[in-house]
């Protein structure tokens, strides 16, 4: 099978080149990136590829680029699948550009031992149109306690462990963790928090909390736990990877990290890129997310260092809640927010506000994730998988929850303008998702 | 026999509900106070009943305990004529696992026209206003707003002061966990008044300083020559562990005493929401003091502001729903 996209504009985070060019696919590969002006009959001619047997897409001018590689969606497989399965959650990745979802072991039971492991594998094949890989518990039951069978977990498709939101707050245990996971070349995805200081925080302490009476907790508690990983990084030499840096204070101590050889990298997520804690206006909460949302001087440090590379990723955090878990009082509603289908038009709005350009937002969403994991794909190059996106950057548009395909519809975009989605989503050259 | 209000000069209060302070402008503020005069005249006559509210049912619910917010509120509604009915929210429905909108949902079905609503948690009394059709009134919701003790504790000033701006007003103590704090910081300031806060650092956060207070740590430096003394509960039930080392070293260096509040001005008052703890924020012998404490006529006033409030929006909502029936 041979597909020849034209007259398109190629996003090469690799390179960071945005320019127009050609793509051509063979058996699900990247087989070769073309100049400008590539015609099809010529092209099929010199390549001794049978024109009857390829397929042409014309890209009109529109962008294609290498699918997100989204690190951290929680699929609520096992126990609560009436939030979100396999099959919606993957719909809703094909409809949002995300070709490899890395799903969160917090689910209920945890996915913390083979079993589970493989259960989940199994759903996920079945079910989903994308790339499903899955994430393991760091320790049982994602209790902070017992590491869980890391090498085991491994040989059966673990690509990263993690305890999700929940800090392993027991220092011996998580350092037993990281030496482990070290010598099985494990990456340990971890969530910086200070634990007992955010306890029960639903914001960050600012005169917006004040104002509101919510229990807030300073945004020092990241840093805290930042530099508590690090330093236990410097004791294990563990490969790392903090899920959300939210705030500017986390960072002079993650380019520290850097800059002295160690194995860290660091993802953010798209609601503490493009929301501040104003939005949550008279309690509105669906943008009660985890950690809270930030002040807008946060919100702009964090921009910027993804623009310079010191945060690696961007991910949706995509986490499904029912109605029933968000109609309730700040304090206890639930936290997090769908966002698989809203990451691109959200990230877009960093593109056009200036703040980013093409090429930097798909080495955060696509490139770097992958490279972290160890995968071929988040590259536009010839050998990679032909994992594409092909979207309109431009096209605007107001968001209407109720059209989203996962099962819940916690968005904080509802009612929103947006400007720019996704037109075709290929996983491996097949199409999965085209826009009517 | 009935009680008749000053006619209103054209429509100004004319909100919905009650469930800040915030969304309320200076002179909205003005004539609840205004007409709560008018029932402090009323409240002081042997024949004290009103019927504005007649014909209208009045339900206090509240989801933590209340004695004298909800004794003051089921007097007001009872002394202008409504139905009033009391649920303590706490023993029923919560417990049986039922949702708040759930709880909102069935009330709402038994039309009635005024809720009085107290609950533990931010914001749950505005999430319920949106769910129901009637006036809502937020009695008190955790640390957000109370924003009827703001009004009461303004006319108490009012009276006692003659004028409701430019005077330099202390309020002392948990700031932290007070709705009441930002009820009367959001009020007091919105009449242009100098407003301090004074209390341990770990009971008033910075980022009060962010409304335009001025913050002490020190009482004595904080109470040189206010107007007004405004004391605060120390709040044990919503403490988390270790915000104070103990009481006795809280009393000796926040708690009012005799020589404290002989830095404030001579005709200083002082001020409690109640209920107090003698000996922990304030000295016995000053909320004693008939000369200096107003503690008693704020809940005399509170019945007056709670009356005001609740004529204002059963006004509003007959003329809401006339407009609808055409």
């Amino acid at each position: 099978m041979t597909t020849l996209f034209l007259n398109a504009r190629l996003i090469d985070p690799e390179a960071g080149t945005d320019a127009p060019g050609a793509v051509l696919v063979a058996d699900g590969q990247i087989a070769e990136i073309l100049p400008e002006g590539t015609q099809a009959e010529q092209l099929f001619r010199a390549r001794n590829i049978d024109p009857e047997k390829a397929e042409v897409v014309d890209c009109g001018g529109k962008c294609l680029a290498p699918g997100i590689v989204d690190i951290g969606v929680k699929v609520c497989e096992p126990g609560e699948r009436h939030k979100e399965s396999y099959k919606t959650a993957g719909l809703a990745a094909a409809a949002g550009g995300v070709t490899t979802m890395v799903t969160r072991p917090d689910t209920s039971p945890a996915i913390d031992s083979p079993e589970t492991l493989e259960f989940v594998t199994r759903r996920a094949q079945a079910d989903a149109p994308v790339n499903v890989l899955p994430m393991a518990a760091l320790t049982k039951g994602r209790e902070g306690r017992e590491m869980t069978e890391i090498g085991f977990l491994m040989d059966a498709g673990a690509v990263a462990f993690s305890d999700c939101d929940h800090v392993v707050a027991n220092t011996k245990v998580f350092s037993r963790a990281l030496t482990y996971a070290r010598s099985c070349g494990a990456l340990v995805i971890a969530h910086p928090q200070e634990p007992v200081l955010s306890a029960g925080a639903a914001a960050s302490s600012s005169k917006f909390a004040t104002l509101r009476g919510l229990p807030a907790v300073s945004p020092m508690a990241e840093r805290m736990g930042l530099d508590r990983d690090i330093a236990l990084l410097e004791m294990t030499g563990a490969r790392y990877h903090a899920d959300q840096i939210t705030t500017a204070r986390a960072l002079p101590a993650l380019e520290r990290a850097k800059a002295n050889g160690l194995d860290i990298t660091a993802g953010t997520s798209i609601h503490h890129l493009t929301l501040n804690e104003l939005d949550v206006a008279d309690y509105r909460t669906f943008f009660k997310v985890k950690p809270p949302l930030r002040s807008e001087e946060d919100r702009l440090a964090v921009i910027e260092a993804v623009r310079t590379g010191l945060i690696d990723t961007i991910s949706s955090m995509h986490t499904p809640q029912d109605e029933e878990s968000k109609r309730l009082p700040f304090e206890e509603a639930a936290a997090g927010a769908v966002a698989l289908e809203t990451l691109l038009p959200a990230a877009l709005r960093l593109y056009h506000a200036d703040l980013l350009d093409l090429p930097t937002l798909f080495r955060a969403m696509s490139l770097n994730p992958a490279k972290r994991l160890g995968l071929p794909s988040g590259r536009l190059a010839a050998g990679a998988p032909a994992d594409l996106i092909l979207f309109d950057a431009d096209v605007p548009f107001v968001l209407d929850r109720f059209t989203l395909k996962s099962k819940s519809q916690n968005t904080p975009f509802d009612g929103q303008r947006m400007q720019g989605r996704v037109l075709a989503t290929y996983v491996a050259g097949t199409p999965v998702f085209r826009r009517d | 026999m009935s009680h008749v209000s000053p006619a209103a000069p054209g429509p100004s209060f004319a909100a919905r509900h009650l469930l800040g302070i915030e969304h309320l402008k200076p002179h909205e503020i003005t004539e609840i106070l205004d007409l709560a005069d008018t029932y402090v005249d009323l409240n002081r006559r042997p024949e004290k009943h009103s019927d504005v509210l007649a014909g209208l049912t009045q339900i206090n619910m509240f989801f933590e305990n209340s004695t004298r917010t909800q004794a003051s509120f089921e007097l007001a509604g009872k002394r202008l004529g409504a139905d009033v009915m009391n649920m303590a929210m706490q023993a029923s429905s919560i417990k049986k696992g039922e949702t708040l909108i759930d709880t909102a949902m069935t009330l709402n079905a038994m039309h009635p026209d005024l809720l009085v609503v107290r609950h533990p948690h931010s914001g749950a009394v505005d999430l319920l206003a949106q769910k129901v059709n009637c006036a809502v009134l937020n009695a008190g919701d955790g640390r957000h707003e109370h924003p009827t003790q703001a009004l009461l504790d303004a006319l108490t000033i009012r009276r006692a002061k003659g004028r409701l701006h430019r005077l330099n007003i202390a309020i002392c103590g948990d700031i932290a966990h007070s709705r009441v704090a930002r009820s009367n910081l959001i009020l007091l300031g919105k009449m242009e008044n100098r407003i301090r806060l004074i209390g341990p650092p770990t009971l008033v956060p910075g980022d009060f300083a962010e409304f335009g207070a001025e913050i002490y740590d020190d009482m004595r430096e904080g109470l040189k020559d206010v107007d007004v003394v405004m004391m605060l509960r120390l709040q044990k039930e919503r403490m988390d562990g270790g915000f104070i080392p103990s009481e006795r070293e809280y009393y000796h260096r926040y708690g009012l005493d005799a020589e404290k509040l002989a830095l404030a001005k001579p005709d200083a008052i002082v001020m409690h929401p109640g209920p107090m703890n003698r000996g922990v924020e304030i000295d016995g012998t000053i909320a004693d003091d008939i000369n200096r404490s107003v503690i008693q006529e704020q809940v005399e006033m509170g019945v007056a502001v709670r009356m005001a409030a609740m004529d204002l929006l059963a006004r509003n909502l007959r003329a809401e729903r006339m407009e609808q029936a055409g």
